[in-house]
């Protein structure tokens, strides 16, 4: 098995074969901020936020889809990057109506927190204030369009760990929006099994568990990664 | 307010700071009053020279900084905002409605402000339904709730529904030059368990 040499930030690195630009960055102890990605599913590079630089490419690339090379050169904490994922978190909170104060997962929430570890203030974007629906049908869980930063966490959780593929996307750009199975209500969608595995997964407010108010909502977010290693690895300790 | 004594000449003039009430629910400004004895220690360090707390009519010139609470909703926060800015060094968007509009811009999502009266006062209502008429004697509502530093130039953000006192402290300690030796954070434990987020 022959590992992967590049250089991240300047430092020469190994990384395994086969690994990604953001695994083998984690690997060697060097941080880049994610939104969508999460352990145990597949990745995506919808949230855009784990943007690196790599030398010949012009072209920013998303650190989560993008395999590591031998002698690759990235960088991971440039001025421009820093400023792009200020940009994105910004644009994130300008789309809906993410109103910390008054959500669930205030305090809990990972685009609240990529938030404050990026030095994102305020945001210089017009916020667009959409008229977004709120989903209660289920009898146990709900969803909030209005909190919703469309990462298809809950998408990919269900499909490939659960195998409901209760969830999916509907519309495009800014009519974008996470559906159950034909864009139904969540409380008649059949193939729901009400395993919970897309709210564990959400990163943000935006899917819950009834009953939870303002700052209860905890997501148990590493339960998928406990999932998926004690289905391929028989591993049972989380 | 203080008047300069000609007499008592290189002596520094003491700083000028303020506290405004636009669109907001008037927490940040009960945040701000939960700095408690420490108000006494603000007193000797700085004039309050206007604030809602304060029995000031007239936004005064030549103020230094202000703490701004609320999101910019109606015609007299915008005549306030702008006149404030006009006369301040430091603009500080203080809470989460100043930074984001929060809860005061839930209203937004409603194409007019017509629309949010009607919906409120007649839709909603379950007595004498009727849209309060008396404009002269209520502000008239902007279109949309703005964030303060959509409409002017924003100096600094202090984060929270409401900020806690701790961070406050902090501010105008690092704003009046006067580091409180670590007092700041200290109270910040005692006061408010871990710093909430």
């Amino acid at each position: 098995m022959k590992v992967t040499t590049l250089k991240i930030n300047g430092q020469l690195v190994s990384a395994s074969p086969g690994a990604t630009v953001l695994e083998a960055a984690r690997e060697n102890g060097v941080e880049i901020p994610t939104l969508c990605e999460l352990e145990g599913i597949s990745n995506v590079g919808a949230c855009r936020l784990c943007l690196v630089e790599i030398a010949g490419s012009p072209r920013l690339q998303p650190a989560c889809v993008t395999e590591a090379a031998e002698e690759m050169e990235v960088q991971t904490d440039t001025e421009r990057l820093k400023r792009y994922r200020r940009m994105t978190l910004e644009l994130l909170f300008a789309e809906r109506n993410h109103v910390c104060p008054v959500c669930v997962a205030n305090g809990h929430c990972e685009l609240q927190n990529r938030a404050r570890e990026n030095g994102m203030d305020h945001v210089r974007f017009p916020y667009q204030h959409p008229d977004l629906p709120v989903d209660i049908t289920h009898d146990r869980f709900g969803v909030d369009h209005n909190r919703c930063i469309l990462c298809t966490r809950c998408v990919r959780v269900c499909d490939e760990v659960e195998g409901a593929h209760t969830w999916d996307l509907s519309g495009r750009g800014t009519q974008s929006i996470v559906i159950t199975d034909l864009n139904q209500p969540w409380g008649e969608a059949d193939t729901c099994t009400t395993c919970g595995k897309c709210v564990e997964a959400c990163p943000t407010g935006a899917i819950f568990r009834k009953g939870s108010t303002v700052c209860e909502m905890e997501h148990r977010r590493d339960r998928i990664r406990f999932i998926t290693d004690a289905r391929k690895k028989q591993e049972w300790n989380p | 307010m203080s008047t300069q004594d000609p007499a008592a000449a290189p002596a520094a003039r003491r700083p000028r700071i303020a506290t405004v009430w636009l669109a907001g629910c008037s927490g940040c400004h009960m945040s701000f009053l939960d700095l408690d004895e420490w108000l006494f220690e603000l007193s000797k360090l700085a004039d309050v020279v206007y604030s809602p707390v304060a029995d000031v009519k007239e936004y005064p010139e030549n103020v230094d900084a202000v703490l701004v609470e609320g999101a910019v909703a109606n015609v007299d926060n915008l005549e306030l905002i702008r006149k404030v800015r006009a006369r301040t060094g430091a603009v500080i968007a203080f809470g989460d409605c100043a930074i984001t509009g929060n809860v005061t811009a839930l209203r937004n999502r409603f194409v007019t402000p017509e629309e949010l009266l009607r919906h409120a006062y007649v839709e909603e209502a379950d007595f004498q339904p009727q849209v309060p008429g008396d404009r002269p004697l209520v502000p008239e509502l902007l279109p949309k709730v703005l964030p303060v530093h959509q409409v002017v130039k924003v100096d600094a953000f202090l984060h929270g529904c409401p900020p806690p006192p701790h961070e406050i402290r902090s501010l105008l300690e690092t704003l009046l030059g006067t580091p409180g030796e670590g007092a700041a954070a200290k109270m910040g434990k005692e006061e408010n368990g871990e710093p909430k987020t």
